[in-house]
């Protein structure tokens, strides 16, 4: 008998065996779609495992660098920490979802070109998803506060001013654009 | 990655039902920030992990006693941005933004907060002993690379520290753990909560295996105009604290009614010392009053190799931190609260 | 300019360029922000086995067992791979060493024995059918050693150091004799100054971590996906390693998330995932973790003294530089770090010695700017404690002593605009402003401090070749076997393919990152430019000569009999120079030619015996101001101002961010980088991002890049110099002065720490 009520997995311990999978629900840049997974498979690697979603990047899979951003509700989170089998029914955001149906980039994405925010890029996408959500959270004030709350992305190739740049370009697209 | 049960509690009640029957082998997830963090590393290697994110404890409310309750899964970012939490415990808010990273203080929750695990580097590294993650094994840390570990109240077996910020103004703040379990509920005050090492360093707090943090709560504070949290760090952010001070005064003029003063980073627990902060009682509140306060703090701390700065660099930062308090909550400056408006 | 004429057959005048020179965004930077570029990790090929890595818990000794057959029961894994099981490789050390080894020595064999080299060291591979199943059985694999005993403590070991006995192409020895009398010049000086510098390991922690996609073919050939800033050094590796024909293995990578020098060597994951898909007969990635990423190559902890001498009007007058750095016990990892110190400034009396003590780590790679940084650092320190002691300002100090010709070569330079790059940088910083006492400058609680250093890096050309495809629709595809780490390369080498052919940038495309390209090397040691470049360069001269000649068969010779001098070409089109309606577009001189395509490729050597004569290096001038919280020992750098005199530049814009980012390393370095190694177990202890830092977005501020214009007819057909290294040298000394200048503290051990200044 389950004595849960809601989702159960079986599995457990060092077995030879491998953990039963759930379906879950998830919606994907807008996209509802319906998946089978494992408790221990992570949203990151869902997406880049799975569904070949593989613009969020895996830089230290343990929430130390903010390479694997993604917006779960519209809140950036680390993708890494995140088990997918708890975000069913949840909307997530990835970098492959900012561009317009048409391919039009975002103004985040446009800015980033412009102002040279990157150099291997391997950042970027949870650079660019981590601007969207700090905007969207409401803390875009100053550049100090810019810097602080981007301070959870890494970037090794040392591109922050130009980061800051682009997400100062950004930040005023969207305000004139709200004006 | 170990092989483990997923189940989702749709209730308290289930919830704690379900981590008594997986016997110890059971972990609550909700934020996850920690614990998927050391499944990876397999430092955590539970059989049953328990879904508590779809609980209903996330509401931020008044308490009874003109206090403010903490649903133990309301997000960190939604504690620390919460406008009477700003308002009436500015401490708190600032302690929980100067930790971590926005990403994961969106996920990170108050519960899992105060249940954190420490970042020894030998707690985190499974190719080593380490007392704490394995009884017994031993605790290279003592001689090793030691310089995130603590200076107050540690042991022969175990020298790690507690790298919450958040607990840090808590403990000031004097709040208090509401839990529940199959024996009922009950509350925890914060002191109480955590503890030392001791020969049982795989024991870092008072809340039994089977039992589930519901929320926390904040008593009313006197302190909203004159507290302060001090981040002293190796850089400007996302980075544990060598040493912090949380610094709470209640001013009459220039004199002290009552004074707080939490530190963090330099113990297994957020470290308060009453004796050091009755000092202050009846004294105005000058550079040279606050001196014996940190000299009475760290009266009884032990360096090791590569901290023992921690032991000067605290002293001066309880000093710091009671001198910006003095001025008070509105002129301090920066995320890691160590400067303040000219 | 007739003169370069006649050397390249073409000028390098840079007002006439079309796009050289110009701010110009990259052409890559659509598909990284979007997600469309793809990394190593990422090509997705199907029925693909994933490879995890299990590493060794221990720093010598022997593995006695391993539990592989138990661990091969779990769902899913299909094999566990360590040194009993795994199919052997070249016996040969000679067959392991890749185009940037050392050498001689042994290159490391992941899997190959049961001695361990090193703690972190591959022990065993777990391939299964999902990512998850592969980390979960590499988690029930038990690993049992016989411990012997390790040396990793390079200071307790330094009574084992000896020169180096190896050679590496690119590693210039320490001179044997010195230069004059340094001992007696010291003697007699009016100023002196003995110190001893240390720095610790640093890992170059590219944000990918390293992966291997090593896809399977149905004819058993395999093609590769793979992070590396060498496709053909892997490519060659593999072949040599595996005993495998050139023609049945392909490496591509088209994107690298950074590299810094990690990725000029073949990494570990290469050989995993080609062992597990060659023996398994399946398509394998592998990929390092990130707790990997600190397991196979770092910049060398290095303990240098350095004993400067100045006459009393401030004459430098004597240089003693000795470095002592680790290296593995089966490498000898070569890097020039004292070479600097004897031609940065003139000196009559100079000498200079480099050591390297043998350590049970993994061999060191270079990383950013190698041996300059470190010899730099110390030199350029303690020149600021020389100055002081002169009691002359350090730029003063500097320009007094300034290098007319590099005296360790005893060349003249082929062009040096440092002066002028003191100059505008200091301007800028507003230089003139500073007191000479430490301890002069305070704001509220912080003490200020203004620091300032100068750096160098070696302007290299190598051998590289180029392609160019033009097709009837007008469209130019060049291409060649380099990388873009982040670099530019895709960008600079459309402009200059552009510029050079004369087709408009939006019809050209540049392809990298294939082995099956022409020729190129290693991406690293800031020569790409130069290389490749130049390469790109004169095939585009060729293409147009190509182009010249069939326009002669066009109906009615629009061109007349013009010689190719007397036209332009732009816009894919060739016209008469100041008679534009004379023209001939290059689709029509393809259909006069009867071609629908045009393809041709070319070699570029180094113009050696040009070359040869002179010093050809990159110079920077660095300043930096510093607040120290007086109390709390606290320490950000508020601004920093850098001015280069780094050849032409092609593209401001990239190159504006490059040099930004190198001064971010030279921060990280200076204050918060640090490899901790616990000596008692072998083994680095802070392997994350979390415990090892590196700087984030509130670490960095005010960054602000000068380029001093050169002008270079030696160097390369392009005159650029390189810019990937040359922001970085210097910086760390700017910062450690500074923080002398705001605190009166030498702190001569690197990272400078808060607890090292309360």
């Amino acid at each position: 008998m389950n004595a849960f009520s809601e989702l159960d997995v079986a599995g457990g311990g060092t077995t030879t065996a491998l953990p039963g999978k759930s379906a879950v629900t998830l919606t994907i840049n807008g996209k509802e779609t319906r998946l089978e997974v494992a408790p221990w498979t992570t949203l990151l690697d869902l997406l880049r495992e799975y569904l070949d979603l593989t613009g969020t990047k895996k830089g230290c899979d343990h929430g130390q660098c903010g390479s694997c951003t993604v917006l779960v509700d519209g809140k950036r989170v680390n993708s890494c920490l995140t088990l997918a089998i708890m975000k069913d029914g949840c909307e997530i955001t990835t970098i492959e979802g900012l561009a317009g149906p048409d391919g039009a980039l975002h103004p985040m994405q446009q800015a980033f070109v412009d102002c040279d925010a990157f150099q291997c890029g391997y950042c970027t996408p949870g650079q660019i998803c981590s601007a969207v959500g700090m905007i969207r959270e409401g803390h875009a004030h100053s550049d100090d506060e810019i810097r602080e709350q981007m301070s959870g992305n890494l970037c090794r190739c040392g591109a922050y001013p130009n980061i800051l740049d682009a997400i100062k370009q950004a930040y005023a697209a969207t305000e004139k654009q709200a004006a | 990655m170990i092989n483990f049960s997923y189940s989702r509690a749709g209730s308290v009640a289930e919830a704690v039902g379900a981590k008594g029957k997986a016997d110890g082998a059971g972990r609550f997830i909700a934020g996850g920030t920690n614990l998927v963090d050391l499944l990876k590393e397999n430092v955590e290697r539970p059989c049953a992990v328990i879904d508590i994110s779809r609980l209903p404890l996330k509401t931020i409310e008044e308490a009874p006693d003109g206090g403010l309750r903490l649903g133990a899964l309301a997000t960190n970012a939604d504690t620390a941005y919460h406008p009477e939490v700003q308002r009436r415990y500015p401490a708190l808010s600032r302690a929980i933004l100067a930790g971590a990273s926005a990403q994961l203080r969106n996920m990170a929750t108050n519960g899992g907060n105060l249940l954190q695990r420490t970042r020894c580097y030998y707690f985190y590294d499974v190719a080593l002993p380490c007392n704490k993650r394995q009884p017994g094994s031993g605790c290279p840390a003592i001689k090793g690379q030691n310089r995130v570990c603590g200076v107050l109240g540690t042991s022969d077996d175990c020298i790690a520290t507690h790298p919450s910020d958040m607990c840090i103004a808590l403990a000031a703040l004097e709040a208090a753990v509401r839990v529940s379990g199959p024996r009922g509920e009950r509350t925890i005050p914060f002191a109480e909560f955590h503890t030392l090492p001791g020969h049982t360093p795989d024991i870092e707090n008072t809340l039994a295996p089977d039992e589930i943090i519901t929320a926390i709560d904040l008593p009313p504070s006197p302190y909203a105009g004159h507290s302060v949290y001090t981040k002293v760090r190796d850089r400007a952010s996302y980075a544990f604290a060598l040493v912090s001070v949380a610094a709470l005064l209640d001013l009459d003029g220039d004199t002290i009614k009552s004074a707080r003063v939490a530190l963090g980073g330099v113990a297994h627990k957020p470290w308060r010392l009453p004796e050091a902060e009755a000092l202050l009682t009846g004294k105005t509140a000058t550079k040279e009053n606050f001196l014996p306060v940190a000299q009475a703090l760290f009266a009884g701390a032990h360096g090791y190799e590569h901290n023992f700065f921690k032991i000067e660099l605290g002293k001066r930062a309880v000093v710091r931190a009671l001198q910006l308090a003095a001025r008070g909550t509105a002129a301090i400056k920066g995320v890691n609260g160590q400067t303040a408006d000219a | 300019m007739s003169v370069l004429k006649s050397i390249f057959g073409q000028d390098v005048d840079t007002t006439s360029s079309t796009y050289l020179g110009k701010p110009t965004s990259r052409v890559d930077g659509p598909a990284k922000v979007t997600g469309g570029a793809k990394y190593a990790a990422e090509f997705n090929v199907p029925n693909l086995l994933y490879g995890y890595i299990v590493s060794s818990g221990a720093a010598r000794g022997t593995i006695r067992s391993i539990n592989a057959a138990e661990v091969e029961q779990v769902s899913g894994v299909v094999k566990v791979f360590t040194h009993d099981n795994a199919p052997k490789t070249a016996y040969l050390d000679r067959s392991h060493r890749d185009q940037i080894a050392p050498d001689s020595g042994s290159p490391f064999r992941p899997l190959y024995q049961a001695e361990l080299e090193y703690s972190f060291q591959p022990v065993a591979l777990v391939v299964a059918d999902s990512f998850e199943a592969a980390r979960y059985a590499a988690s029930l694999v038990k690993v049992e050693y016989d411990l012997k005993p390790h040396e990793t403590d390079l200071r307790a070991n330094l009574g084992k150091a000896h020169p180096p006995t190896d050679t590496r192409a690119g590693y210039v020895s320490a001179p044997k004799k010195p230069r004059g009398t340094p001992d007696e010049a010291y003697a007699a000086a009016a100023h002196k100054v003995e110190a001893e510098y240390s720095q610790p390991i640093e890992f170059h922690l590219p944000m990918e971590s390293y992966a291997s996609t090593a896809a399977y073919g149905e004819d058993g050939k395999l093609t590769i996906y793979q992070k590396t800033q060498g496709v053909q050094n892997c490519q060659e590796y593999v072949c040599s390693v595996f005993g495998l024909s050139s023609g049945d293995v392909q490496v591509i990578s088209p994107y690298m998330g950074g590299g810094f020098g990690s990725g000029l060597r073949p990494t570990y994951d290469i050989y995993l995932s080609v062992l597990a898909a060659t023996a398994l007969k399946r398509s394998v990635r592998v990929s390092m973790t990130r707790q990997q990423m600190f397991s196979f190559s770092h910049r060398p902890e290095a303990i240098q003294h350095l004993k400067l001498a100045a006459r009393e009007d401030g004459m430098l007058d004597s240089v003693t530089h000795t470095a002592i750095e680790e290296t593995s016990q089966n490498e000898e990892y070569l890097e020039t770090v004292v070479n600097w110190s004897g031609l940065m400034y003139n000196c009559p009396n100079v000498r200079l010695d480099h050591q390297l003590v043998n350590l049970d780590l993994a061999s060191p790679a270079d990383m950013r700017a190698p041996g300059a940084v470190t010899g730099l650092y110390a030199y350029e320190c303690a020149v600021d404690e020389l100055a002081y002691q002169a009691k002359m300002d350090p730029l003063a100090f500097r320009e007094k002593n300034y290098a007319e010709k590099d005296q360790n070569a005893d060349k003249i330079f082929s062009s040096k605009e440092l002066r002028e790059a003191y100059r505008q940088a200091a301007a800028r910083f507003g230089w003139k402003d500073r007191p000479l006492e430490p301890r002069s400058m305070k704001k509220g609680s912080d003490l200020i401090g203004w620091g300032m250093a100068s750096g160098s890096w070696e302007a290299m050309q190598g051998k590289a070749a180029a392609k160019l495809v033009l097709t009837a629709d007008g469209k130019l595809l060049a291409s060649s076997a380099t990388s873009d780490i982040g670099t530019g390369t895709y960008t600079v080498m459309t402009m200059i393919a552009a510029e050079f052919s004369g087709v408009a940038i939006e019809d050209v495309t540049f392809q990298l990152g294939d082995s099956s390209m022409v020729y190129s090397p290693v991406e690293g040691g800031s020569w790409t430019v130069s290389s490749v470049g130049s390469a790109v360069k004169t095939v585009c001269g060729e293409l147009r000569a190509r182009l010249f000649k069939l326009a002669g068969k066009v109906d009615g010779a629009p061109l007349g009999d013009a010689t190719i001098e007397d036209l332009t070409f732009a816009n894919g089109a060739m016209h008469v120079t100041g008679n534009p309606v004379r023209n001939v577009t290059y689709t029509e001189a393809l259909r006069a030619g009867k071609l629908d395509r045009l393809e041709l490729d070319t070699t570029e050597l180094p113009q050696l015996a040009k070359q040869a004569t002179h010093a050809l290096y990159s110079h920077s001038s660095v300043f930096a101001e510093v607040s120290v919280d007086e109390d709390l020992g606290t320490i950000h750098v508020n601004r920093v101002v850098s001015a280069i005199a780094g050849g032409r530049i092609l593209n401001p814009k990239t190159a504006r961010s490059q040099i930004m980012g190198a001064i971010v390393w030279g921060i990280s370095m200076a204050l918060e980088e640090e490899g901790m190694l616990d000596d008692h177990v072998g083994r680095f202890m802070n392997h994350n991002y979390a415990e090892y830092h590196i700087p984030v977005a509130a670490d960095i501020h005010d960054i602000e890049v000068i380029f001093v214009p050169e002008h270079d007819e030696v160097v390369n057909p392009l005159g650029a110099k390189g810019l990937g290294e040359i922001g970085m040298v210097g910086v760390a000394a700017a910062v450690t002065n500074a923080v002398w200048h705001a605190t009166g503290k030498r702190v001569r051990s690197l990272p400078v720490t808060l607890d090292k200044l309360l």
